[in-house]
This record gives structure tokens, C-alpha cells and sequence, in this order.
């Protein structure tokens, strides 16, 4: 193992690593939002809109984002959409993520059992009053660990936008390794990179399940 | 949108046919051999040996934050050096999804057997049956029905994965597209849309019967 190798690449991997937190945190955002959205239609059970949503989410849940993204980035343009790789990035992990985030947000709320909300009703809750104080922290306490897996895995499947040709922290170890044949230091700057953004994650989300767990204490 | 054409154009299809069977392949190889792992890692897993334990831990969590990619990229290109081990992309491809199926299998495993109650180890325990016996032949045909919805659904998660072979260079259903529509970049310039979006529905229409299937039987089982 060549320290010095390390020491004088590691800069190369900060960078990427931005890249795959950049990327990540606005799929992230953008897909939870999206979720809701999802979520709150089906629950709504608005007739048309409902079937879009449920044909996107099965189209979303049964294909690999590899592909989603090579149609997004090299498909698409054919039609006359021209974008960033970054935005399709963004785009294509909103695509995947929206339906994985509006799965595990509609697990809590169906979770929520109807007692709940007959026993709001009868204490005079009002709708609006009935879900702040009903049926969101029910549903979110059950939804939370879903929500936390979800994000790890979508950070995870941002190393797929390395084929689309973003320099994140695949793309840069590869390139590392085909320039410098320095295999070993290359492989443990990406397993050093990916846990540093990982692992806090990972520890945040144990930290907040346990926390809102409410629903089963 | 003559573009289209080019899916008729003689071979283009049978061969991309070709090459989702070499992602089936993949990934059916890649279950079958996860399945014993899974079995025997989630068993470990229950053991109360610490030493075991931790080995078992780590092993987990490893493989859980690792992304699939990095840990294809791990044991292609990190494996050959280390081992002085010359695995091809195929053989790679393998290794990693039946590690990542098994430690994903195990820790199902795990959960479902820790679902049965105590008394079922107890009483296992008084009719004097070791430990594999008393998993083989009482606690895993009772975890079966707690097990099986979510290991379909593991089984789409590696078909899905098996994508990611394209980018260590297998010939598998993406690398054929691409190989089409390079061939014909000049005279079917829309042939990406094209290609891509039947990959695309070729993907979705493996993966969406298990879906399906998926949730018939959680369905099925979840008032047991």
C-alpha cells in the first residue's frame, strides 16, 4: 500500500465525493417530495390520476436506474429535451427514488389504524386538526425507518451516474486506477469515501427510528 | 419517428433477446447460489457466539453500505491483484451478487427465525435434536411463510442489479443495445430512444410478475 499515492489523490475524491452528495441530496429532496405527492393521491383515491400514479410506480420499482438514466440522457434528446448530465442525474434518481418514498410513506399511513381517526372525530378534531396530531406522527413513526432505508439506498444508486460520465466517486476511481494501475489505494479511497458519507447516514437514521418510535412504545 | 424501424430491422431484436437471457442467466445463477448462503449465514447470525457474531456484523454491514457498484468494482478489479485470482467480468458479476444475496437473504433469515417463539427451540432442544437439526427440521419450515415475500422481492432487486455487469463489460441485454446502436449510428440516429426504451420494458416485464407475485403472498400470509 503506498501512503503517499493516498495522501497526494485524496483530493481528487473530496471533489467526488461532493459530487455523489450533490447529486444524492437533491434526488433525495426532490424524490420525497415527490413521494408525498404520490402518496397523498393515492390516499386521495383521485380515479384517473391514481392509475398514473400506481403505473408509474410499478414502471419506477421494476427497472434499473442504469437504464432509466441511459434513456433519460441518451434517449430523450432525440425527442428534443437537451439536459446536463447533472440534472438527468437528478432527474433519473428522482424517477427511481419518488416511488420507493411514496411506498414507505404509504405503509405508515396505512398503518394508522381507523380507531384513530374515529376517536379523533368524536373528540371534535377538525380534518386539519385530526392529521397534524393524528394521523402524521402515527404515520410518520412508521414510515421513518422505510424513509432512512430509502435514502441510504438512494445515495448507494448514485454511483450508477458514473456511466452517464459525472465525475462522482465511481468515475473517479476508475479513472484512477486506468491511469496509475495503483489498484489497492484507488479501491480504498472509494470504500474510505463512500463510508465517510455513509456511515453518518446510517447512524443518524438507527438514532432517529429509535427516537419516533412512539407508535409501539 | 422512423427511428422505430430499426426494431425490425433483421436480428435487432432476437439479439437483444439474446442478451436479456445472458441477465437472467446472471441472475438466476447468482440466486440459486445465494440461497444455501443466505441459509447459513442467517443461521450464524442467530448464534450467540460473540466471535461469530461480530465476523457476521461486519460482513453485513459491509456489504449493506458498500453500493453494489463499488463492490463489483472491489472484487473485478481489486480481487485480481490480491489474489493474483483472474476473475472475468461474468465470474465477478457472480461473487458479488451471491455475497450481497446472501447477506441480504441471511439477515431475512435471521428476522424470520427470530420470529418463532422460544419454545419451539426448547422444546427441540428436550427431544435432544443438535442445532442444525433443530433449524433444519423444525424452525426453517415454519419461517418459510415469514420469509418467502421478501426474497422475491430480493430476487427483482438482483435481476435489476445484474444491469450494472454492462459497466464491467459483460455482453448482457445493455451492452447489446449498445452495440446495436453503434452499429447503425448513421442511418437510425434515434435508435438510443429506441433501444433503450424496449430495454427498459425488458426489465419491467421480468421484474413486474415477481412484484407481483411478491405481493400476492404477503398478502396471502400476513394474517398467519
Amino acid at each position: 500500500m503506498d501512503w503517499s499515492f493516498i495522501a497526494h489523490n485524496a483530493h481528487y475524491f473530496v471533489n467526488a465525493g461532493y459530487m455523489t452528495v450533490f447529486i444524492s441530496f437533491f434526488g433525495i429532496v426532490f424524490s420525497i417530495v415527490l413521494g408525498i405527492v404520490c402518496a397523498a393521491i393515492e390516499a386521495a383515491n383521485i380515479p384517473i390520476v391514481k392509475q398514473i400514479v400506481r403505473i408509474y410506480i410499478e414502471l419506477s420499482r421494476n427497472t434499473p436506474l442504469l437504464v432509466q438514466l441511459y434513456f433519460l440522457y441518451f434517449g430523450l434528446p432525440k425527442l428534443g429535451v437537451s439536459w446536463s448530465a447533472e440534472t438527468c442525474a437528478i432527474v433519473g434518481l428522482t424517477f427511481l427514488g419518488g416511488s420507493y418514498m411514496a411506498e414507505a410513506l404509504r405503509g405508515g399511513f396505512e398503518a394508522v389504524p381507523q380507531v384513530q381517526r374515529e376517536s379523533a372525530q368524536v373528540l371534535g378534531f377538525s380534518p386539519s386538526q385530526m392529521l397534524m396530531h393524528v394521523t402524521v406522527p402515527q404515520a410518520l413513526s412508521t414510515a421513518i425507518p422505510g424513509v432512512v432505508a430509502n435514502i441510504i439506498f438512494l445515495v448507494k444508486e448514485s454511483s450508477v451516474v458514473s456511466a452517464i460520465a459525472l465525475a462522482d466517486v465511481m468515475y473517479v476511481t476508475k479513472d484512477l486506477m486506468g491511469q496509475t494501475y495503483n489498484t489497492y489505494e484507488s479501491l480504498t479511497l472509494l470504500i474510505v469515501t463512500y463510508l465517510i458519507i455513509l456511515l453518518p447516514i446510517s447512524i443518524i437514521g438507527t438514532v432517529l427510528e429509535r427516537r419516533s418510535d412512539y407508535a409501539r412504545r | 419517428m422512423h427511428g422505430a424501424e430499426i426494431l425490425l430491422q433483421p436480428g435487432v431484436f432476437p439479439r437483444l433477446l439474446q442478451g436479456l437471457w445472458v441477465t437472467i442467466w446472471i441472475a438466476g445463477v447468482s440466486v440459486l447460489l445465494s440461497l444455501p448462503v443466505g441459509l447459513v449465514v442467517g443461521w450464524l447470525m442467530t448464534l450467540r457466539n460473540p466471535i461469530v457474531r461480530f465476523i457476521m456484523r461486519v460482513y453485513l454491514d459491509f456489504i449493506r453500505i458498500m453500493p453494489q457498484l463499488a463492490l463489483l468494482f472491489i472484487a473485478f478489479y481489486g480481487f485480481a491483484r490480491a489474489f493474483n485470482w483472474n476473475l472475468d467480468a461474468t465470474g465477478a458479476c457472480v461473487l458479488v451478487f451471491v455475497l450481497w444475496g446472501g447477506a441480504e437473504l441471511g439477515d431475512l433469515v435471521r428476522g424470520a427465525l427470530e420470529s418463532i417463539p422460544r419454545t419451539q427451540y426448547e422444546s427441540a432442544q428436550v427431544l435432544g435434536l443438535n442445532s442444525w437439526q433443530t433449524f433444519s427440521r423444525v424452525i426453517l419450515p415454519q419461517a418459510l411463510r415469514r420469509l418467502l415475500p421478501a426474497s422475491v422481492n430480493l430476487i427483482t432487486r438482483i435481476v435489476k442489479t445484474t444491469s450494472l455487469a454492462a459497466l464491467l463489460g459483460v455482453i448482457e441485454v445493455i451492452k447489446v443495445g449498445q452495440q446495436i446502436i453503434d452499429a447503425n449510428r448513421f442511418q437510425y440516429p434515434d435508435a438510443t430512444l429506441w433501444i433503450y426504451g424496449v430495454i427498459f420494458f425488458m426489465y419491467f416485464f421480468v421484474c413486474w410478475p415477481l412484484s407481483i407475485v411478491a405481493r400476492r403472498l404477503e398478502k396471502r400470509w400476513a394474517h398467519d
